[in-house]
């Protein structure tokens, strides 16, 4: 072979292809539109979805405790953080399933948020009661706000944080179960600006923003009611909503805090859980009023809405923990009740709402419905799984 | 409601027996509480008891309660707190079995 060999057009075409074999194949590349993670808290592994193929594709271990854990994703939704109860706060990489950054950051902790920037990554912690942030890129401290409130006897304590949410802005926005008060963050300037809205109503357990990110509602736990804070005039304060759904009534134990987060909209009605009563409520979104309750199975936890808004999903307390109730929303009747399993925990739509994967912690499944014909598509084996959360979320404000 | 308190407060005492039963509790039955306990009670005082909402529930402090005591504190509830009455859906043998885990087999040791 000459050396001008080598540039007849057949040793190019053979050259080119050896290049070829040094560089990623184009099969390899791949979106995250389709992915998701689902929390298994009894080992601390997150499993990896496909919400095409309808499939767990990996496994993630070593995520400590995750009993009540959450999940964002970053802006790129490539990367999911991961909240763990014991204070554990992790960067996973969906399309490596590697765990890219890892750190304990507190005690005991409850949720985060992620900035309108995606620069951010906060945290919600109940010991000690405060709130973090974080670079979302390397997880590396930015800010550490405690939740500091005054007793009635006068004293500086530390509350535990619920509700933690994103809000346009740059802002988070979050609630101080034992101060009854609602912070607002505004992380514009160099340092974090904190508002402080006090008297808020008794022991807030959750909170959400609405989609458009201008309403945040507090549920509350020691009272009848919830606290609405406008984020277009937070120099209105706050307002108290829906004060006297319970009628004064003894309410029924309440076996497990409410959740508000995927918060039911249809049309211009608010969809909330009822605490300690078998009921969902509807607040009319122009005045607050209540214009609605419906009567459901048990007591509600998640009350969400199918991204059309045409039906909410409905999952419930312990004991009543082993079906889904589907309501319509146009004619407010329940639709059918499913079973997909002991012990159902979250319900998480497929980005344009036509399937629904719903979780049943003591069946150790995910089971996939549906949404149009209500019929189950498929089932995927999870060892007590929890939390679902589809990388869709990396684009709505609140989630 | 002060009434209620003050059953409570006897209860914690151990003023107030409970009355004990010789039937044991059926091995499926155990295994359902198990799974109350670290998951359900769990989604408040945390799946491995070190506390959430609601406080950590480690041996060393389920100890400064009489088992009857925690068994009615289970069973009633603490008013005015998120801690709800397990009455109508745990016995009095299932609340006892329950503090008896607590205070015995407990993985949080303080």
């Amino acid at each position: 072979m000459t050396l001008n060999s080598i540039f007849s057009p057949l040793a190019g075409v053979i050259f080119l292809f050896l290049l070829a074999g040094c560089q990623t194949a184009p099969e390899s590349l791949q979106g995250t539109g389709d992915l998701g993670v689902i929390v298994e808290r009894a080992t601390g592994s997150l499993a990896l979805a496909n919400t095409s193929q309808q499939q767990i594709v990996d496994q993630v271990e070593g995520l400590g405790d995750l009993s009540h854990a959450s999940v964002k994703f970053s802006r790129d939704a490539r990367y999911a953080f991961v909240f763990g109860r014991d204070g554990g706060l992790s960067k996973v990489d969906l399309l490596t399933g590697e765990i890219t950054a890892r750190i304990l950051q507190s005690g005991n902790s409850i949720g985060g948020a992620i900035s309108q920037d995606g620069q951010l990554v906060a945290v919600a912690n109940y010991e000690p009661g405060g709130v973090k942030l974080f670079s979302s890129d390397n997880l590396e401290l930015v800010a550490d706000i405690p939740a500091t409130w005054t007793d009635e006897n006068g004293d500086q304590q530390r509350s535990k944080v619920v509700g933690l949410v994103d809000a346009p802005g740059n802002r988070f926005v979050y609630s101080l179960f034992d101060a009854g008060e609602i912070h607002v963050v505004d992380m514009n300037g160099a340092t974090p600006e904190l508002t402080r809205f006090t008297d808020v109503g008794k022991n807030p357990y959750d909170a959400l923003i609405d989609p458009s990110g201008r309403y945040y509602i507090a549920g509350l736990f020691g009272e009848d009611g919830l606290t609405l804070l406008d984020l277009w005039h937070t120099e209105a304060g706050v307002q108290h909503i829906l004060t006297d759904y319970g009628r004064g009534e003894e309410r029924l134990p309440v076996y497990k805090m409410p959740h508000l987060e995927g918060w039911a909209m249809a049309g211009d009605e608010a969809w909330l859980p009822a605490v300690g009563r078998h009921e969902i409520l509807i607040a009319n979104k122009e005045d607050w009023a209540l214009t609605g309750r419906i009567p459901v199975q048990g007591q509600p936890i998640f009350v969400m809405s199918r991204p059309d808004q045409h039906q909410v999903w409905v999952s419930f307390a312990h004991p009543d923990n082993d079906v889904v109730q589907v309501i319509d929303t146009e004619t407010r009747a329940i639709v059918t009740t499913l079973s997909p399993g002991k012990a159902v925990l979250h319900m998480e739509f497929t980005p344009r709402g036509e399937h629904v994967w719903i979780s049943a912690r003591d069946s150790n499944r995910v089971t996939v419905y549906d949404t149009h014909t209500l019929q189950e598509v498929k089932r995927l084996e999870s060892e007590s799984p929890s939390g679902i959360f589809f990388t869709d979320r990396a684009h709505r404000i609140g989630l | 409601m002060s009434l209620l308190i003050r059953i409570l407060w006897f209860c914690i005492l151990g003023l107030v027996s409970l009355q004990s039963s010789a039937s044991d509790i059926a091995q499926e039955r155990e295994e359902e509480l198990e799974i109350l306990l670290y998951q359900d009670c769990g989604s408040c005082h945390g799946m491995r008891l070190k506390g959430g909402l609601g406080p950590a529930l480690s041996q060393e402090r389920m100890n400064r309660y009489t088992r009857d005591g925690l068994a009615s504190l289970i069973l009633l509830g603490i008013p005015g707190t998120a801690m709800p009455s397990w009455g109508g859906l745990l016995s009095e043998k299932e609340a006892r079995w329950l503090a008896d885990q607590l205070q015995h087999n407990n993985p949080l040791k303080r």
